[in-house]
């Protein structure tokens, strides 16, 4: 067993209490979270958690699928508004609606 | 010519070379399967035994390869598309997946480079 795997998954401490306040509360939808570092682990599926981007929080919503991966893969930092000057200012204009 | 996990026929090569043309198996699981199926690596594929032939297609059995491994792969990514996750993006755009540098290189994944008409 590698020494990771042994020191478990890492799960933001903070993100679990959102996730059970969540719960309490009965709504589907966590307060926003900075933990990008965070693995999802099962109980999150079905949660909707705001992920910062470093400018505003994307909201994912948890699958099955997405259970071992982290937050911040669902949640890009990067805007690609495309390389060329003609095309580039179409597809900024798209963006920034 | 020895058939092996479907399409393959290697040549008059030795045994563990022609292995590594099936999908899946490069020298070092090569070797594990001959191991396996105790027959002896450096021997050439013409020469191969029909009971040889046998146990190596029965060693190989126990690897994923050819159709069943190209298929897991395409599936793997195929997930990491359909969750909307960074690799995923990579993926659909094209890009190197695993954080490489693209300012320069990455033309593995970029294909041929396309030129950019400067300024002049």
């Amino acid at each position: 067993m590698s020494r990771s795997a042994k020191k478990g998954p890492y799960v933001d401490a903070s993100l679990i209490k959102k996730i059970k306040r969540a719960r309490e509360s009965g709504t589907r939808k966590t307060s926003p979270s900075y933990a990008r570092a965070s693995m999802i682990i099962p109980d999150f599926v079905g949660f909707t958690i705001p992920v910062h981007n470093g400018r505003r929080f994307i909201d994912v919503y948890i699958t099955e699928n997405m259970v071992g991966h982290r937050l911040g893969e669902f949640s890009p930092t990067r805007t690609f508004r495309g390389h060329g000057a003609v095309h580039s200012r179409e597809v900024a204009a798209e963006i920034s609606e | 010519m020895a058939r092996i996990a479907g399409v393959n026929l290697p040549n008059d090569k030795k045994v563990v070379i022609g292995l590594t043309y099936i999908y899946g198996i490069g020298r070092k699981t090569a070797g594990d399967i001959l191991e396996k199926a105790g027959v002896d690596p450096e021997k050439r594929v013409r020469d191969l035994t029909d009971d040889e032939e046998a146990s190596i297609q029965r060693a190989v059995q126990e690897f994923p390869v050819e159709g069943d491994l190209r298929r897991r792969v395409r599936d793997d990514i195929q997930r990491l598309r359909s969750i909307n996750s960074y690799r995923g993006l990579r993926h659909m755009r094209g890009l190197p997946v695993r954080g490489q540098r693209t300012i320069t290189n990455a033309r593995t994944r970029k294909g041929r480079r396309r030129a950019v008409s400067g300024k002049r």
